[in-house]
């Protein structure tokens, strides 16, 4: 921050309302506990994010499919230092995981320890409904602890 | 490929580095564009053509339209103008946009700039705009990634797998620290140890806070002009652009195939050596693109200067010093030199231009040369752009 003379620049308040009508039934099917991904029709490209359009083959015949709640972790952080709108939140997790699949997903890791997380461990992708309400996903142990 | 012209630096300037509350972004942009253009003996009419490498356009700075403010404050407008955008590698897609402006024969002489300020907004706000900087929707929304968070993805990867340790990851900052201490631009110009870094508190596990490039403020200008010009204007120690190479990478983390090295810097640098007609071996010196400490070791790998898994060997022998195989980052590195991003790149072509003009750079940190080539590597994003550029006397 300035330490200087300075002026203070006019606030603005920023939110963006992101279209979700294309991914749409990711998120409803999130609710139920499941996890999807779409699969191209015509390539059969698996894609996770899900994707409406496929790049591949520039068809836009995608069906949704669920993933396997089985991963690998191929890597992780443990986030101590927070950006602004997750000061509310003690440190986290981020793992990305390798399923079953061949597609990857990068979700919080909870759970555990941190000494007791190592790449290359088995873990469970599991869908959660967060403090605000939210919807999202997460890797948690396999067996509950 | 069609004949292209060649392409010289003819005139290079670098503001001082660091927390520049004391200037706005248009006139720390005029602290590198006049000592460019006192350079190259021109004045700001005889540009042509202006592309400006900015990131914090309305975000972490004010000005929405930064190419235009700075351009008009440092009598630039006119020329044509343009800003880019490649996250950190921003001022060297400038670079490669005002080099090709030349080399295509549209224009004789050009400006490559970068400018950031980044500290005018608090800390949390900056890493919240920088943990923006990927995949906004799929990786920051829920997952709250910061910056170190994507490149720590990394360095655990590379330290499971090739039994790089955070001891490694110190070397990287303690030398990069030393030669930013001979550095008068540089931000931060403290000699540091291993044990400092090891202390240091942690950001984003295994990297802590002198793993990391500080928040800094700076601008760099590059001029460069036609083979005609450089004759014309009896410029005595021109720079030849010898070949420049760019690629990209997903924006989803979770898309890459692995998190030991940067694909895109891979293909980059393979572009670069091809079009420079020059391998790695030949390189006298390099400028790495080393946001985190890991990064200085994946870049080694990268760019070919030691094998896959074998970075942290490079660093713990003094390869990357004076007196070593490929000295790296001699002006303190985005780690210590600082790393205002959209700036990083001329800034790189700055220190590269000073030390293949064997002038000006205190004696104690210039390279002894053999070649005269030398590297560019700079990455935006977690890998998600690089641009490399080779220089030669």
């Amino acid at each position: 921050m300035a330490s200087m003379p300075s002026i203070k620049s006019k606030e603005i308040k920023i939110v963006q309302e992101i279209p979700i009508s294309k991914t749409l039934p990711f998120w409803e099917t999130l609710k139920q506990g499941k996890v999807l991904a779409t699969k191209c029709t015509k390539c059969g490209k698996l894609y996770f994010p899900p994707a409406a359009d496929c790049p591949n083959c520039l068809s836009s015949d995608l069906e949704w499919v669920e993933l396997s709640n089985e991963a690998e972790v191929e890597t992780f952080t443990h986030v101590v230092i927070r950006p602004t709108s997750f000061q509310q939140n003690k440190p986290y997790t981020v793992a990305i995981g390798l399923l079953k699949e061949g597609v990857r997903v990068l979700a919080w890791l909870t759970g555990f320890k941190l000494s007791e997380i190592k790449v290359g461990m088995k873990v469970k992708l599991v869908t959660k409904i967060t403090a605000e309400g939210n919807v999202t996903y997460e890797f948690v142990p396999i067996e509950p602890k | 490929m069609v004949d292209l012209r060649k392409v010289a630096i003819i005139g290079v300037g670098n503001s001082k580095f660091g927390n520049r509350s004391d200037v706005n972004v248009a006139e720390l942009t005029y602290e590198s564009v006049k000592p460019a253009l006192q350079d190259a003996g021109l004045t700001a009419k005889d540009v042509e053509f202006v592309a400006l490498g900015s990131v914090g356009a309305g975000a972490w700075y004010e000005e929405l339209l930064p190419a235009v403010v700075t351009a008009e404050y440092c009598g630039l407008t006119g020329a044509g103008l343009v800003r880019c955008e490649a996250a950190c590698a921003s001022s060297s897609a400038a670079f490669q946009t005002a080099s090709s402006a030349i080399a295509s024969g549209q224009t004789e002489i050009a400006m490559a700039l970068g400018v950031e300020k980044m500290r005018e907004i608090d800390t949390p706000t900056a890493m919240e705009w920088i943990g923006r900087a990927g995949y906004y929707f799929w990786e920051f929304h829920n997952f709250g990634l910061t910056f170190p968070a994507y490149y720590a993805l990394y360095a655990n990867a590379h330290m499971a797998k090739y039994g790089t340790t955070e001891e490694d990851l110190a070397l990287v900052a303690v030398k990069n620290h030393k030669y930013a201490a001979m550095n008068p631009l540089a931000h931060l110009q403290n000699k540091i140890t291993v044990d400092d870094v090891l202390a240091s508190m942690v950001i984003a596990s295994p990297l802590k806070l002198f793993d990391c490039c500080p928040m800094t403020d700076g601008s760099a200008a590059i001029i460069l002009a036609s083979e005609e010009k450089v004759k014309e204007l009896k410029i005595d120690t021109p720079i030849w652009v010898a070949g420049i190479g760019f690629s990209s990478g997903t924006a989803n983390l979770s898309r890459r195939k692995d998190y030991v090295g940067l694909e895109a810097s891979v293909q980059a640098a393979q572009m670069a050596y091809k079009n420079a007609g020059v391998t790695p071996n030949q390189i006298d010196l390099a400028e790495v693109h080393d946001c985190f400490t890991i990064a200085e070791i994946l870049a080694y790998e990268d760019l070919g200067f030691c094998n896959k898994g074998e970075g942290a060997k490079l660093i713990r022998e003094g390869q990357t010093e004076i007196g070593g195989k490929i000295p790296i980052n001699m002006d303190g590195g985005l780690k210590a030199k600082g790393h205002p991003i959209g700036t990083t790149g001329c800034s790189m072509i700055y220190e590269l231009t000073k030390q293949l003009r064997e002038e000006a750079v205190e004696k104690s940190r210039q390279v002894p040369l053999k070649n005269y080539i030398a590297l560019a590597h700079n990455v935006g994003g977690t890998g998600h752009y690089c641009y490399v550029t080779i220089l030669r006397r």
